[in-house]
């Protein structure tokens, strides 16, 4: 039974952090219709600087600020500078849907260089704002912390955030219209484009987030957040790549999936579990369990 | 203001959509393109609304170009574009629908008022409200995206079929509100439209485009009762 338990809180807490990468690529698909692969450079850039904030000042929680705004910014800055031109300059052919997936994983490797120019790449460490020690329940320790359930509160907090901006504001009616339908969206008068850079902004600020929570329990390198964009990307693609609520439900369903085979079969299924699912989904429902795409006929 | 394209020619892809275009539709009238499936109809309000760009020529809007624009900046002053297909969005409720064309207006006021009176015009939206746009049957999605249209307070409206796949009842109760609409509000129409009678019906004047040029400019009764222009488009 404790095992139980203890497997049902460590799936939600790392189902939240996949969350977080997850709605960071679906905001992008959904606004650009470009399968992010930088995010994982964004994220772990942004944590660095959310590191470095840390270390200053000494609180966690200005680091956390700092990551979240650094990552908006550099999100922008990135549609803005870099897709915008990539998207203005092919405008027909097969290389339109191939080319911006390829800018963003030269970018990755970019981004990835440049944090090792800087910060070198040996692993560094983010101290944990509250204990990671796990709580003692009839006197056996279980495998989930206070920083697990820190994790869990600030990430749902951050999706009821994302909710209400996109479903009670002027704002999120102009990033679902531009999303569904950037023609009529833009025929009505609303700035599509400034809208999408919108959407990279909140997609970086969701990945700064989710390094912050998620390096405390690893460590710090420049790789550090490749492994979770796969499992971002799983889950997105789960929850059919243009839902927010699908993002979340399938990082969730990935996050069960893998800690209950992890501590009810064995420890080496983290990655096969993963790769199962995304299998098993392709199979039986190609287009994700919350899209309404159809699957292929032919 | 008045609504003037002289010598415009637009290229779709390596085809010739639109060859040396030139028309005048005056402030307050109601003017219809009329001509058959590809002859370049669609492109021309395309490129007018600025989701195209013009190969050549120009296209002026009280005096000022509107080519090369951007279709949000063009729909911001006062040329909204009614695209065909039903041109509204389908997982948005009709209120939204509607609200889109008014989120950046600063005069929050009229734009209720806007709503209220797009709602009066089309009953049937007001009882859909919080139904999403895929629900509604082809005619209201039309009324809706006119009716959101209007929420902009637009000067020149760029109606494109907007009888396309309807019911001819539906096509009558449409194609009247549009004429009404053009004396209430002081619009200026553009209609383009496969259904050449209907159109030319409520129109002022005609514009016949045959394959990217225009065959025949001319008060909408004299193109209705030219019997060459009748046997050529209106099949009697």
């Amino acid at each position: 039974m404790l095992k139980f338990i203890t497997a049902v809180l460590t799936s939600l807490a790392t189902g939240s952090i996949y969350a977080l990468m997850s709605t960071a690529l679906v905001l992008v698909w959904r606004s650009t219709r470009v399968i992010n692969f930088a995010q994982a450079g964004q994220a772990v850039f942004t944590t660095y600087i959310g590191y470095e904030v840390t270390i200053r000042s000494g609180s966690y929680w200005i680091g956390v600020a700092a990551a979240i705004i650094s990552g908006a910014l550099i999100g922008a800055v990135i549609d803005r500078f870099f897709m915008r031109p990539i998207f203005k300059r092919i405008k027909s052919g097969p290389i339109v849907m191939i080319a911006p997936v390829v800018a963003t994983l030269g970018l990755l490797g970019i981004i990835q260089a440049i944090i090792g120019f800087i910060w070198g790449l040996t692993y560094q460490s983010i101290p944990a704002p509250v204990s990671t020690d796990g709580y003692q329940i009839f006197g056996s320790t279980i495998a989930f912390s206070p920083f697990n359930l820190m994790v869990l509160i600030a990430v749902t907090i951050s999706m009821l955030l994302l909710t209400l901006l996109f479903q009670r504001t002027n704002i999120g009616l102009a990033l679902r219209a531009s999303a569904y339908s950037p023609e009529i969206a833009k025929l009505s008068g609303i700035k599509v484009d400034a809208i999408r850079t919108l959407g990279w902004a909140l997609a970086g600020a969701a990945g700064g987030l989710a390094g912050m929570l998620f390096i405390p329990s690893s460590y710090l390198y420049p790789n550090a957040m490749d492994v979770l964009l796969v499992f971002g990307f799983i889950a997105a693609v789960i929850g059919g790549l243009d839902s927010l609520f699908g993002a979340v439900a399938g990082a969730m369903i990935l996050g069960f999936a893998i800690n209950f085979a992890t501590s009810y079969i064995s420890s080496k299924l983290v990655f096969p579990m993963a790769f199962i699912i995304l299998i098993l989904v392709l199979l039986i429902k190609p287009g994700g369990i919350f899209s309404s795409v159809k699957g292929r006929k032919d | 203001m008045s609504l003037i394209v002289e010598n415009l020619t637009i290229d779709h892809g390596a085809i010739r959509a639109i060859s040396n275009v030139s028309f005048t539709v005056p402030q307050g009238q109601l003017a219809a393109i009329i001509g058959a499936n590809g002859a370049g109809k669609t492109t021309l309000l395309r490129t007018l609304s600025g989701l195209k760009d013009a190969k050549s020529g120009s296209a002026t809007w009280g005096g000022k170009s509107i080519l090369g624009k951007r279709a949000e900046d063009l729909a911001r002053s006062g040329i909204m574009h009614v695209s065909d297909g039903k041109s509204v969005i389908a997982e948005l409720s009709v209120k939204e629908n509607l609200a889109l064309a008014g989120l950046w207006r600063k005069d929050k006021k009229d734009v209720a008022k806007a709503t209220s009176e797009v709602v009066e015009l089309f009953p049937i939206l007001g009882q859909r409200m919080s139904q999403t746009a895929g629900s509604l049957s082809g005619g209201e999605r039309q009324m809706l995206a006119i009716g959101r249209s209007l929420i902009a307070r637009p000067k020149l409206l760029l109606l494109d079929e907007p009888s396309l796949g309807l019911a001819p009842l539906i096509i009558e109760q449409i194609f009247q509100t549009i004429k009404e609409l053009v004396k209430k509000m002081d619009l200026t129409v553009l209609l383009v439209e496969q259904n050449a009678m209907g159109a030319l019906k409520i129109a002022d004047e005609g514009i016949v485009l045959n394959l990217g040029s225009v065959v025949a400019v001319d008060s909408a009764q004299t193109l209705l009762n030219d019997p060459a222009v009748r046997a050529a488009y209106l099949g009697f």
